[in-house]
């Protein structure tokens, strides 16, 4: 690749990976990854159980440091940064294991988010009426305006909604680059056909996301990209339909099906 | 199969007076006005019909209703603190030290002790704010009892016999309204800053740090502030007693200041500060009647404490606040 196609590229560039390694005691976990990201892109990134999907989520949002490696976002580096650093130039996350802050109505749960210095800042130094924005961010992932749900404490919430609920912490926080650790994971047919479209619409806002995820026909009519770990290394990458038919993917993880 | 099931249903002034004020009687309006006001009257009173003896027991009731809400505020935020007995230590001394040595006066020594001494146990505490659990409330745990043994190796301050000769306030009265104010100031403070959405996050601190921390929030510095308050509130007790006794002196850092405020906020019930104030107001004059009774006293006052914590886990401000909102009956119903 030329250098001029280079700095082309490097124009939309929001996240670089850059040699990722870490191990714990003597597992290696992630071994050296790599991988850039565009603006307004969806990677998916897949593997099988233990393969480091999360550990990379990790120590890209600075819940882990990294033994080795660069990640460089938006042109800084960012690795061995704080969590809430990291947070506040707008890489928001969603956990695997959702924990609410469960005694409090849904729509407060979003105030943790509102109340950052990031949405201050963008929002001009003031904070305002926190809960009505609260309950405009639900009513976009799709907690009906006004029902019950929204006033409901968020710990018995169904599944579903409690998902929606971290994606709209994500959008609360009004981050550029959006990180999904298994999101569909235990959703019915219906819910996911409602959260998708939520997801495409971020998409043509110009966010960045990344999708952890083991539901593969949801996540590849939705990815551009696809980065394929096994035993924390990058097996493939591509697009989802040719990465299917690597046969080193059918063999560490399709195989398995 | 019938089946007896109790049911607890909301009064009907409570479902409404919740978040909507439509009171259409004096009646209701006296069950909304009534709880909040009645510890202000009664705090308000009280020093004016007590005997001498009775008021210093007031006195000290309020002081250990303040630590109490101070544990309680701490507890809210994830951090079990066994160790209120270092903020009331560290306000103690400070007041100490200003007013004798410094010669600065009460209405001076006593804000400047409340500010720095929370201050100071903020920066002792803050190497310590990553710690979570069990870890944090050890370290707390030990710190008096290491500032105790640093008075006393060191010889300052005082050493071992501490600094007595401080000056007392004006007249009692001014001395009871002092810390009756205080009181009620930091109750209905403390109840209203819960509720801000400072008070949330501060409370999502404790349900789970990592979804805090991940939305770009600096838990640390929140702990620290959050310390920096109940700092304030324990050293202001501390400074208080200080001129209440005329001395301060290593017993200020005793194991007392740190115990009594944890059993009356778990007694009282936890997380609403009433529940710490209740505690309190039963606890401390209970350990003052009991007196009289000599040896037996500790084993009776522990009695009461097993008692209310077995029968009434929930609390005792919980309990009544329940029975206040609620009436419970018997129905029956299939198996």
């Amino acid at each position: 690749m030329s250098d001029q196609n280079n700095h082309q590229k490097d124009a939309g560039l929001i996240l670089r990976v850059e040699n990722l390694s870490k191990s714990f005691g003597g597992v290696k976990a992630v071994v050296s990854v790599s991988f850039d990201l565009y603006e307004g892109q969806l990677l998916g990134v897949i593997g099988p159980n233990g393969s480091g999907k999360t550990t990379l989520v990790n120590l890209i949002t600075g819940f882990l440091k990294p033994d080795q490696g660069k990640i460089v976002y938006k042109g800084k580096e960012i690795n061995g940064w704080a969590p809430y650093r990291i947070a506040r130039i707008g890489i928001a996350r969603t956990f695997q294991m959702i924990r609410p802050f469960a005694e409090l109505p849904s729509f407060k749960n979003l105030i943790i988010p509102l109340y950052s210095p990031r949405v201050k800042a963008l929002s001009g130094g003031k904070y305002g009426d926190l809960d009505a924005v609260a309950k405009d961010y639900l009513e976009e992932v799709g907690f009906e305006r006004e029902s019950a749900v929204t006033y409901k404490s968020a710990g018995s919430l169904p599944h579903g909604y409690l998902k929606r609920l971290e994606l709209a912490k994500c959008l609360a926080l009004r981050a550029d680059l959006i990180i999904l650790d298994e999101l569909f994971s235990g959703l019915s047919i219906a819910e996911l056909a409602s959260i998708v479209p939520i997801i495409e619409k971020l998409i043509s806002e110009g966010k960045t996301v990344i999708m952890i995820e083991h539901r593969l026909r949801e996540l590849f009519r939705i990815a551009d990209r696809v980065v394929v770990l096994n035993y924390g290394s990058v097996i493939a990458e591509g697009i989802p339909s040719e990465v299917m038919e690597r046969p080193e993917v059918r063999k560490a993880y399709l195989g398995s099906e | 199969m019938k089946q007896k099931r109790k049911e607890r249903i909301d009064r009907g002034i409570k479902a409404r007076s919740d978040d909507v004020f439509s009171l259409n009687s004096f009646r209701e309006m006296l069950y909304v006005a009534v709880p909040p006001l009645a510890p202000v009257l009664l705090l308000i009173l009280l020093p004016l019909v007590l005997p001498s003896y009775w008021q210093k027991v007031l006195i000290s009731t309020c002081v250990f209703a303040l630590l109490a809400m101070s544990w309680d505020f701490l507890v809210g935020v994830g951090m079990v603190s066994l160790g209120q007995a270092l903020f009331f230590g560290v306000g103690a001394y400070i007041a100490g030290v200003s007013n004798k040595i410094l010669g600065l006066p009460i209405w001076i020594d006593l804000p400047l002790a409340t500010v720095l001494g929370g201050f100071i146990c903020t920066v002792l505490l803050t190497p310590v704010l990553r710690l979570r659990g069990v870890y944090f409330s050890m370290v707390t745990l030990v710190l008096p009892l290491m500032l105790e043994r640093i008075v006393e190796a060191a010889g300052i301050f005082g050493g071992t016999e501490g600094i007595t000769g401080i000056k007392a306030f004006q007249n009692p009265f001014v001395e009871s309204y002092v810390i009756v104010f205080v009181t009620l100031f930091a109750l209905f403070a403390f109840r209203r800053l819960v509720t801000t959405d400072y008070g949330l996050v501060l409370k999502a601190i404790k349900d789970n740090d990592r979804a805090v921390m991940s939305v770009g929030i600096n838990i640390y510095w929140m702990k620290a502030q959050a310390l920096f308050i109940a700092g304030c509130v324990g050293s202001f007790c501390g400074a208080f007693l200080t001129h209440v006794y005329g001395f301060v002196g290593m017993p200020s850092f005793a194991l007392d200041y740190s115990i009594l405020p944890l059993s009356s906020a778990v007694v009282g019930g936890m997380g609403t500060f009433a529940g710490s104030f209740v505690g309190a107001f039963i606890l401390v004059p209970l350990s003052e009647a009991l007196r009289g009774i000599g040896g037996l006293r500790i084993v009776l006052y522990s009695f009461f404490l097993v008692f209310f914590i077995v029968a009434l886990p929930e609390g005792i401000f919980h309990y009544i606040q329940r029975k206040y909102q609620q009436f419970e009956r018997w129905v029956e119903v299939d198996k």
